[in-house]
Parts: structure tokens; C-alpha cells; sequence
């Protein structure tokens, strides 16, 4: 039999709102970026609803905890973000790769492009990867980035903020996204954070602080759920 | 209840810290059928200038049309540490034995990018219809606030003219997906991401 003859579910698409325009002016490296020309809707075929998959043995352990990852210990505020990946019907996307790269304490990238004027740190890399388990959990061991400045308007400042990338089960699912902390005065003035129309979608960027997964005198815990498109509870039929 | 997808956010100028571990610039291996081939472009913003900060994802099905995915396969085929390269080393260790149908490219200071893979086979589409060749793609860039989706399909290819997700493209703008054949195995395609002879981007 012809693969993917059998009847297949598409995904869901985004609620009006809840994803940002291609075009946010105030986020300026938009404005030259974004298509001007409206998409095409694709409906979803075997290419969107398949997507590759990481073997475990693709997987380098040691590289959950940012902490461990030199020598000496980084500087800064040690954290746990843990959390899981489900789709919007609240099932979980198992054995889905996570990748996470961020600033040190100091608000420094470990990249040749950031030119901002604050100390590398020896022992942190910035960058992270691991696969969710069985129920869709992760969990990471880092440090809290530091704000850092960036020239996008006068006086631009960066929320402190965790970059995460998910695949999910399909082409379709996949997802890039930016984590944040609760409490964060420089939220209000981000055009990145801010680019979203729905106020609550953007919240739901925020990290909550949690008791259940702080370790007694050692991490702080965050946790931050990632919810990536379901599927189309009808299939599609010729 | 049901929950909401989480909102996309620019992968921003410092990526490569993050995601390139999963490099993967050659999709081939021995043993596969198929024609091998080079595709080599460039990303353009609105004004021209190359994007030198973005990062290309490659998805696609092998030569005989199979996608390497858990719901349409029973053999594991899901990406190996063997299909990494070792820091310093320009290939993967060791020959990949499956096809994994997945690669990460990322633009170079003049924008340019390049990876090399097997031509497809035709895949079915929702109609009954077979989808011509064609490569599933993702764009990110700083600048980006939500990932780009296109497809590159191949030149000399009747079956381009019945395909299920051309048919949806007006026939002025179909050009843009459609690589163009340098010479015997190598093809080119550019992406543009903004104004005249823009790329055409899905709503995926």
C-alpha cells in the first residue's frame, strides 16, 4: 500500500492573535524581514504531518545541566527550568528534542556577533539540549541569564530570557520560542516579548516560579510548559 | 479545556550556540537509491542585502517517497549520533545506514547556504493525487518573529504542473519554488524574503 494513503489528521492552526504578525515595526529587524505578500494556506499534507526524530543515542546527557558543562562552576543565580511539552489536547509529545541556548549572568552570548561590553564567563557555554521523556517532561539545570542591551531603539534592554526550540511530532508542530520570568521589570518595554496581539498568549511566555521544584539551599524552579499545535479532530477525505 | 499552542518567538543573531549541534549540511549515505544532488542559495531581505544570521531546516521524503517517521515506519530511523559531526570534523563519523530525511543549514556572511541530499520520490496529497518532488523548508533569521515555511521543487519536472500545493500558488509566483538546475546534480535556489520576486511562504 501507497504510504500515507490511510486517512491522516492535519493540525490546528493558530488563533487569531496568539502568534505574532510576521510584521511588528517596533521589533525594527522586522521591517525588512517580513513577507509582504500574504501566505498561501497550505492544507496539511504527509510533509507537514511528518517531522524527523532524535535517537537517544543523538543525545549527549551531560548537556541538561548548563552548570556542569567546564571545570569550575558558572557565576550566577543556579535554576531549574522544567516543564512539558503537550499538544493544545493536553497530550504529551514524548521523546521530542529540546534545544535551549542563552545569555551567562552578565548578559553575555557566548557568540562572535555579541559585542556587549560584559565578561564571559569560562564555565558556561550557554547551551543545552534533551529529549522530553515518556509524559513529555524536561528538565534543565542552568543559570539565570543576565538583561543585556541591544540597539533596536535607544536604550533597548533585553528581558532576561531562555531560547527554546521543539520539533513535536510534525513538521507542522515545530516551534522556537523565548522563555521569561515572572517579575521581569523590562517586559512591558520588549518589542520581541510584546509582538504577540494577545495578551494573555504573551504571558503564557513568562516562566512561573515554583516551591514544588526548588531544591532546598541549591536551585531556585521555574517551570515553563510548551504547548505545541494539536490535531484536526476531523481527517481529511478526498 | 483545551489548551493553546505557545506563541512562536525570533530565534534571534545567536542561535548557533543553541542549535548547532544538529548541523546537518549532507542528508546522504551509501546505499541509498536515488539521485544525489547540491542545492546551493541565498537569503535576501527586502532591500537586497544577504541574511547572514538565519538557519535553513530540510525535511523530506527519500527517494521512493517514504518519509523517515514513527507513524509510517516500523524500522527506527530517527536521527543517530552517527549522523552528527564531531566537533572539527567536516563529515558525520560514520555513514548513516538509513535515510533520515532531516537537515539544518545555516546562511554564511554573504547569506549563502548549501546542503546536500537525494531527490525525493513523490509523496500523496490529501486528494488522492501524488505530490510532485519537492523539499519541505523552514526559515528562521533574526528579524524573523515567526518561522517561514516554503518548499523547493525541482526543474524538468512535469509532474510540477498537477501538484497538489503549486495548484494553490498563483502562476506568476511559482517560479520562486522551483529550483534552478546549475549543472547535472547541482541546483540553485534563493529565498527572498520581502518585495519584488518575494518567495512564496506558506501558511502551514
Amino acid at each position: 500500500m501507497m504510504q500515507g494513503m490511510a486517512k491522516f489528521h492535519g493540525y490546528r492552526r493558530a488563533d487569531p492573535g496568539t502568534q505574532p504578525d510576521h510584521l511588528h515595526p517596533p521589533y525594527v529587524s522586522s521591517i525588512k524581514r517580513a513577507p509582504s505578500r500574504p501566505l498561501v494556506y497550505l492544507p496539511h499534507t504527509l510533509s507537514e504531518v511528518t517531522g524527523p526524530s532524535f535517537d537517544s543515542s543523538a543525545i549527549d546527557v551531560k548537556a541538561s545541566d548548563l552548570t556542569r558543562q567546564h571545570h569550575g562552576e558558572p557565576l550566577g543565580e543556579r535554576i531549574i527550568v522544567s516543564g512539558r511539552v503537550l499538544d493544545e489536547d493536553g497530550r504529551p509529545a514524548a521523546h521530542t528534542l529540546i534545544e535551549v541556548w542563552q545569555a551567562n549572568a552578565a548578559g553575555r552570548y557566548r557568540h562572535n556577533v555579541d559585542q556587549h561590553n560584559a565578561p564571559l564567563d569560562p564555565n558556561f557555554e550557554g547551551s543545552g539540549h534533551t529529549l522530553t521523556d515518556e509524559q513529555g517532561n524536561f528538565r534543565f539545570i542552568t543559570i539565570r541569564p543576565g538583561a543585556y542591551p541591544w540597539r533596536n531603539h535607544y536604550n533597548a534592554w533585553r528581558p532576561a530570557h531562555i531560547h527554546f526550540s521543539v520539533f513535536g511530532p510534525a513538521f507542522a508542530t515545530r516551534l522556537i520560542t523565548q522563555m521569561y520570568f515572572p517579575g521581569d521589570a523590562l517586559l512591558p518595554f520588549d518589542p520581541i516579548f510584546n509582538c504577540t496581539a494577545d495578551e494573555r498568549a504573551r504571558n503564557r511566555l513568562i516562566s512561573l516560579f515554583d516551591w514544588e521544584t526548588t531544591v532546598c539551599e541549591q536551585s531556585l524552579g521555574y517551570r515553563f510548559d510548551i504547548i505545541l499545535s494539536g490535531r484536526d479532530s476531523t481527517p481529511w477525505e478526498k | 479545556m483545551s489548551l493553546q499552542a505557545t506563541t512562536s518567538q525570533t530565534v534571534g543573531p545567536f542561535f548557533q550556540i543553541g542549535l548547532a549541534r544538529f548541523y546537518i549540511d549532507d542528508l546522504t549515505g551509501l546505499g541509498f537509491s536515488g539521485e544525489t544532488i547540491e542545492i546551493e542559495g541565498r537569503v535576501f531581505d527586502g532591500d537586497g542585502q544577504p541574511v547572514p544570521d538565519g538557519v535553513i531546516e530540510i525535511w523530506q521524503a527519500d527517494a521512493q517517497g517514504k518519509y523517515a517517521h514513527p507513524e509510517f515506519s516500523e524500522e527506527p530511523k530517527s536521527i543517530q549520533k552517527n549522523d552528527l559531526k564531531p566537533k572539527g570534523h567536516a563529515q558525520a563519523q560514520q555513514v548513516r545506514a538509513e535515510f533520515r530525511g532531516f537537515g539544518r543549514v545555516p546562511t554564511q556572511a554573504d547569506g549563502s547556504f548549501r546542503f546536500k541530499t537525494i531527490k525525493p520520490g513523490r509523496v500523496s496529497a490529501p486528494d488522492g493525487t501524488l505530490q510532485a518532488p519537492h523539499i519541505a523548508i523552514s526559515i528562521f533569521t533574526r528579524g524573523l518573529l515567526r518561522r517561514l515555511v516554503t518548499r523547493i521543487y525541482f526543474p524538468d519536472e512535469p509532474s510540477n504542473a498537477e501538484d497538489f500545493a503549486l495548484k494553490l500558488v498563483e502562476a506568476a509566483r511559482r517560479h520562486t519554488l522551483i529550483a534552478k538546475k546549475l549543472r547535472p546534480g547541482r541546483l540553485e535556489w534563493n529565498v527572498v524574503l520581502q518585495g519584488v520576486d518575494e518567495t512564496v511562504f506558506f501558511d502551514c
